[in-house]
């Protein structure tokens, strides 16, 4: 597709450890159209910060290493990019905002400076002119009394609070792409609406594109037009949000599903137990030569455990990683 | 603010009552008749007597310890039994050696520190941080006397730079007052800064993997501004609580380099009055050390509060 805005192909990103290579992201692939929401989803630990850090060139190297891929913006690949153009695209063109706003920001450092700093960078602005700006962004993320707040420091605020400053900070250049990894995990249910509800409002005017990335299908419901699952480093289906919901095809996206709170709920008594997929993620240190799920799979059989499956075409904008393709009737129940 | 003050005050008040407890009664007990040094040996046990009673030597344990007390609180002073002088004058001339001379000490060791420090950080594993950590351990490993020993062989006696020791004083000649403290304070500095180097180094390795670095590469910044704004400021807190220790330390004195090079310093002076057994004078520069380390321990407390402003001064 040569309209996309990111184009990610065949990326794997491997961490040398004492315990032996971590296969964090094995190979995966997927793109994003200009003004997109694409939903990034899967368990803890299956590689999504590790992607999303990739894009801006930020995994810690020792012991991180890319070993492989593209990763294409507008016609650049960011990787092999020299370090003074990565900066240069670093928090103009892609911004971040983080899981966690109660460490994400500098704890010596007033918030005002902070949401200033890449208007000061990439603008040329003035610290006057930065600082008013950053203080017309606080103020467009909802900090009340926004101009005052400007010299407050991190700990005077709320989680949801800081990440408001947060996005405040991501959003200041008006970037074409937001990477958001886990905005909302770590704050409480009412103040997740809130920040969901402003990050969709300002996607709206300001037209850039999302990579939302959570392991919350409910947040992906509301916000995403597209969704790639993850599992254990690789990419396990990709499809437009209404058919992951309506028709999901890996087993392991219908465990998603299932364990699901919201969807579960149907008429069944309320105290049943979250319904969540047996077994656990293998080691990514192992090279596994079957599908990674097998050991989990409710369907598994064979050929599972003898090659690993290729991502084949469901429908028109759907793939799945999965052997039920070419053996349809050996889904059970 | 005013509370923090309040405390801090009580705080030494009552520091200062205990050490002047123990350091009265060590005294007391130690042996070394002052009168009998002041004497000589040949003194009649008569002329002893009188002297001892003249000092107040004969006097029981709390009314000795009452009147020390009473003699500082009253604004009288002590007078020192050797120079029969106040011993306040005493002090005063020696500080304003050690004073500068400590100060001029941990000058050295920042500067030497931070910027090998940052630089080492920066290089973590390579051979320019294995050369640094290298030098830092030879420092941590060098008795400060044989490097200020080392340093007047090469600097004064071979090249003839510096002088041998000794001290002109401030109002006789400023500049070479100031040229006499520079060869010690290298010598108590760089040893200092061994110690700092390697903390700057692991304390900014740590912040280094803080989440708030990874946000501020992830705006784009300079890795200039990365390192020596965003990383730097948080990796001095716990610098500074060592600086602070080892500037109270200085201030109490250098006795090994004072001697070395010859220092009128604190150091020389409670050295040699511990020597003459003029207890006045010990007992009274105890004190003052004490109440100096308290004091460096509050500006450290105010820089603290500069640093971190999730710090209350309270
Ligand atoms: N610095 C590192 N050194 C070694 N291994 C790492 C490092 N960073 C990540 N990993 C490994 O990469 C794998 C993927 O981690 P990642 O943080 O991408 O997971 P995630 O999908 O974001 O999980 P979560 O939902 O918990 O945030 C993990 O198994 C982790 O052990
Ligand atoms: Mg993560």
């Amino acid at each position: 597709m040569n309209h996309s805005l990111l184009d990610i192909e065949n990326l794997s990103v491997y961490f040398d450890t004492p315990e032996g290579v971590v296969r964090a992201v094995d190979g995966i692939s997927f793109d994003l159209a200009p003004g997109e929401t694409l939903g990034l989803v899967g368990e803890s630990g299956c590689g999504k910060s590790v992607t999303s850090l990739s894009i801006l060139g930020l995994i810690p190297t020792p012991p991180g290493r890319i070993k492989s891929g593209r990763i294409k913006f507008e016609d650049r690949d960011l990787i092999g990019l020299d370090t003074e153009n990565l900066r240069r695209i670093r928090g103009r063109d892609i911004a971040m905002i983080f899981q966690e706003p109660m460490t994400s920001l500098n704890p010596v450092l007033p918030i005002g400076r902070q949401v200033a700093e890449p208007l000061m960078v990439h603008k040329d602005l003035t610290k006057s002119e930065a600082f008013q700006e950053a203080a017309t962004w606080l103020d467009r993320v909802k900090i009340p009394a926004a101009r005052k707040r400007l010299s407050d420091y991190p700990h005077q605020l709320s989680g949801g609070m800081r990440q408001r400053v947060m996005i405040a900070m991501a959003m200041v250049c008006r970037p074409k792409l937001l990477i958001a990894d886990e905005p909302t995990t770590a704050l409480d249910v009412t103040i997740q609406a809130q920040i969901l509800s402003l990050m969709i409002g300002l996607k709206q005017e300001l037209g850039m594109s999302l990579l939302l990335i959570t392991h919350d299908l409910g947040v992906v419901a509301q916000m995403a037009s597209r969704v790639v699952v993850m599992y254990a480093g690789q990419v396990v289906e990709e499809a437009a949000v209404t058919d992951i919901f309506d028709q999901p095809f890996h087993p392991y996206t219908q465990g998603l599903l299932k364990s699901m709170p919201r969807l579960r709920v149907r008429g069944d008594s309320r105290s049943q137990r979250l319904n969540e997929i047996p077994g656990t993620v293998p080691l990514l240190t192992e090279v596994i030569r079957g599908c990674k799920f097998a050991d989990r799979c409710p369907h598994v059989f064979k050929r599972c455990r003898q090659q690993q499956p290729e991502l084949f075409v469901i429908r028109n904008g759907q793939r799945a990683r999965c052997w039920l393709k070419s053996y349809p009737e050996r889904r059970t129940t | 603010m005013i509370r923090y003050l309040i405390k801090k005050l009580i705080i030494l008040s009552i520091l200062l009552f205990f050490v002047s407890i123990a350091v009265f009664s060590v005294l007391f007990v130690l042996p070394g008749d002052p009168a009998q040094i002041i004497l000589g040996i040949n003194a009649t046990p008569e002329t002893l007597a009188n002297l001892r009673a003249e000092l107040g030597l004969d006097k029981s344990f709390i009314a000795q310890y009452m009147d020390w007390v009473g003699n500082l609180v009253s604004g009288r002073g002590n007078r020192s039994i050797n120079y029969d002088i106040p011993v306040y004058d005493l002090i005063l001339s020696s500080l304003a050696v050690t004073g500068p001379l400590a100060l001029l000490a941990m000058v050295f060791a920042v500067i030497f520190s931070l910027p090998f420090g940052v630089y080492a950080a920066r290089r973590q594993n390579r051979p320019g941080d294995v050369t640094v950590m290298f030098f830092t351990q030879l420092g941590l490993a060098t008795p400060e006397f044989w490097l200020g020993i080392l340093l007047i062989l090469l600097l004064s006696v071979h090249w003839g730079l510096f002088s041998a020791g000794g001290f002109p004083g401030w109002s006789t000649d400023f500049w070479g007052s100031l040229k006499a403290l520079i060869l010690p304070a290298f010598a108590l500095g760089i040893i200092r800064a061994a110690i700092l180097t390697r903390l700057t180094r692991s304390s900014l390795l740590e912040v280094l993997h803080e989440d708030y670095i990874r946000t501020a590469r992830a705006k784009g910044l300079r890795e200039r501004t990365v390192i020596y704004v965003h990383a730097l400021k948080n990796a001095l807190i716990p610098v500074l609580t060592i600086l602070g220790l080892q500037l109270g330390q200085l201030m109490a004195g250098a006795i090994i380099i004072e001697n070395v090079y010859y220092l009128p310093g604190l150091g020389r002076l409670v050295f040699q009055a511990i020597g003459q057994r003029d207890l006045p004078v010990v007992r009274d520069i105890v004190l003052f050390m004490a109440t100096a380390v308290v004091l460096v321990n509050f500006v450290v407390d105010l820089c603290y509060a500069g640093l971190d402003p999730r710090v209350r001064l309270e």
